[in-house]
């Protein structure tokens, strides 16, 4: 009895640090984020506001923001997508056939990473430049509408899904890398084609990879506005643009909080959603 | 541009410094992402009323005697520096003559996002501290309207006397108790003078529209600062800048959605447009005068016919700046017209300082034939400053103008 209570309080121990953390950094925060988002104008005062309760911040911002909205996360959805198709041959590959090679192939992954986020896509508008190979290769095959990559929605969903493609890569390759090689020879002993053994054996058994990959790689695509900024044109613009204006350039806290309310609110639904169906709650 | 992107600008513009030479700075700043840019310079005109009535600024006890320092926030690319030795030449001279140690600062990257950073503690009454900032008119103007600017001590500055006269009297600040020029600049138009040949047939761009020739569709951009693009586009509709009305700047509102919409215009960015130049994917822009000089012959600069906009940085010294004497012996020191000449031989900015084109001419002649330094008064007369806007208007005028460009 007397270890065990002890074991417990070890427990609230170790919780104390990652709670004192959250406590400051998440709820607090979140609280005055709350509250910011129903603030009403002083009367008279520009730019000033006081507590209220103003719910029309959310309905008015979502009365007009709500095409960027949209905008995010289907810019989002599709780089999920475009990550996943990607990720997936090459999780399998690094997992299945890397061998002694394992590391360092993950070190390559992850190697990217090591320079700043920004410099990346920053990169890549060099990269798609107008002048550029690709570009040109597309130009000459006449495939882009607008006879450029740069500064249109296609760069903006390929910039998204190169900065979060390793939040792709290592949940698949953990999952794929746990798959015990056993159960597919058995598979195959049992007559069944390379098709049908991926379709009832490795697939399954990787989908919490594949729940784990494509929230971590949506839920910051769909808030991400530097990709939108330095990537995209003015047609581009996504939720993150627009916090980012109402904050920084309006000093409309109100309606940048509300925003960010939504959005998060409607992540959370979307992820709670997607869980279910997926249906592997053990993965979190 | 964004808050994040210009905080990296100024860690990558620190870090190139030392090692490169201005012009090579320049392109690392474009590479890196950068907001930077010889000019940084934000947006024009000369906002808000008048500062009658203004809440006088919160003082702190003056540690300038005791403590030999000073914190100053500038602009990228704004002051003169040596590339060799990462140092500023006349801001080292100032600190050999002095004994006063200045912490200089490129921070200031865009307006609305410095005050973003440092609203809430001058609104609690914190001292920010910095002792000496670089604010745009608009800017300035909501500083000194909120008491977040000190008054200066005139006799501490007694080279205050060398402002040219322009600028000596203006709507925010009657008799510039409160700030002081840095330079000024015009806004006009930018452009890629050999690609402009092969699209256009002429190697000058004089008016918008030349900007808005369907040949150039997807490869012009236009500044982020409503000032500069309104201000612009209004001129060319034939209405004025300084003195317009709503339906006036909707109307061209209506137009720069037009362009927008057809693609005409590419992107609307920040500094950012200096990098697109050079990477060659933009071949004219909305831009600002400095930013093109520096980056060099192939491009050129011209203020539309139809009128460019002119601004002004003022210096301001915050609320609680525990170091008022040594910052207003800064302003003193920069209105020097030796100095002065020296800053504007670099920063090829407007120079606000009386008797600095005759040290001009010891320097470089060239410069000093400047148009774009010490503009004559032809020149003056085709740019207008800004109207001066309440905070209602500003909003909703900005507000109006973030709905066209995406925002």
């Amino acid at each position: 009895m007397v270890v065990a209570k002890r074991r417990s309080r070890t427990g609230y121990l170790l919780l104390f640090p990652g709670m004192t953390w959250l406590a400051i950094f998440f709820a607090i925060p979140f609280v005055t984020l709350f509250m910011t988002s129903l603030q009403e104008p002083v009367p008279g005062k520009m730019g000033k506001y006081q507590a209220g309760f103003q719910l029309s911040n959310y309905t008015n911002a979502m009365a007009e923001y709500w095409p960027q909205f949209l905008r995010s996360f289907i810019y989002a959805g599709i780089a999920t997508l475009l990550a996943l198709v990607i990720a997936y041959p090459l999780a399998y590959f690094i997992a299945m056939k890397g061998g002694k090679w394992r590391p360092l192939l993950l070190v390559l992954v992850i190697a990217p990473s090591f320079a700043s986020f920004l410099l990346r896509t920053y990169a890549w508008r060099t990269i798609l430049a107008d002048e550029g190979p690709i570009t040109s290769f597309f130009n000459a095959l006449h495939l882009l509408p607008d006879d450029r990559i740069l500064n249109t929605g296609i760069a903006v969903v390929a910039g998204l899904t190169y900065n979060f493609l390793p939040f792709m890569i290592l949940p698949l390759y953990a999952a794929l890398e746990k798959i015990d090689p056993r159960l597919i020879e058995a598979s195959s002993d049992l007559y069944s084609s390379a098709v049908a053994t991926f379709r009832k054996i490795t697939w399954p058994l990787s989908l919490p990879g594949v729940v784990a990959g494509t929230l971590l790689t949506f839920i910051p695509a769909a808030g991400d506005y530097i990709n939108a900024e330095l990537l995209g044109s003015t047609k581009d613009r996504m939720i993150g643009n627009v916090i980012q204006t109402n904050f920084i350039e309006f000093r409309d806290y109100p309606t940048a909080s509300a925003l960010s309310f939504v959005l998060m609110a409607a992540i959370l639904v979307m992820v709670f959603t997607y869980i279910r169906r997926a249906g592997t709650e053990d993965l979190l | 541009m964004s808050y994040q992107v210009s905080e990296a600008a100024v860690e990558i513009a620190g870090l190139a410094k030392s090692a490169l030479s201005r012009r090579r700075l320049l392109q690392a700043a474009g590479i890196g992402g950068v907001a930077i840019a010889a000019t940084a310079c934000g947006a024009s005109g000369s906002d808000a009323g008048t500062a009658t009535g203004a809440p006088s600024a919160a003082t702190a006890a003056d540690l300038s005697d005791t403590d030999k320092t000073a914190n100053w926030s500038n602009w990228p690319l704004y002051l003169d520096i040596n590339d060799e030795t990462g140092e500023y030449p006349t801001l080292k001279a100032f600190q050999d003559a002095n004994g006063i140690a200045v912490t200089y600062t490129e921070d200031v990257n865009d307006n609305n996002e410095f005050y973003a950073k440092v609203r809430t503690q001058l609104e609690q009454g914190q001292d920010i501290g910095r002792d000496l900032v670089v604010l745009t008119d608009w800017m300035a103007a909501l500083w000194i309207e909120n008491g977040f600017a000190q008054k200066l001590d005139k006799a501490i500055i007694p080279n205050g006397k060398n402002l040219i006269p322009r600028l000596a009297d203006v709507a925010f600040d009657k008799s510039r108790d409160y700030s002081l020029p840095w330079q000024s600049g015009f806004g006009g138009l930018g452009y890629n003078k050999s690609a402009l040949k092969d699209t256009l047939g002429s190697d000058k761009m004089t008016t918008l529209d030349q900007l808005f020739d369907p040949k150039l569709k997807g490869r012009i951009t236009v500044l982020s600062e409503m000032r500069d693009t309104m201000g612009c586009i209004m001129a060319w509709q034939g209405n004025n800048p300084s003195d317009f009305t709503d339906d006036q700047f909707s109307q061209a509102i209506e137009e720069l959605t037009k362009q927008v919409d057809s693609g005409q215009i590419r992107q609307v960015t920040g500094n950012d447009y200096i990098a697109s130049l050079e990477s060659g994917d933009v071949i004219a822009v909305i831009g600002w005068s400095g930013d093109l000089f520096a980056l060099g012959e192939d491009f050129g600069f011209e203020i539309p016919e139809s009128g460019g906009m002119l601004w002004t940085d003022n210096m301001l010294i915050p609320a609680l700046a525990a170091h008022k004497k040594n910052a207003e012996m800064i302003m003193n020191y920069y209105y020097d017209p030796k100095v002065a000449a020296e800053v504007a031989a670099y920063v090829n900015y407007i120079c606000p300082v009386e008797g600095a084109k005759a040290e001009m001419e010891k320097i470089d002649p060239a410069l000093a034939a400047s148009e774009f330094i010490f503009p004559s008064a032809a020149t003056l007369d085709r740019t207008y400053v800004f109207k001066a806007l309440t905070p209602e208007q500003g909003d909703k005028y900005e507000r109006e103008f973030q709905t066209a460009i995406g925002n």
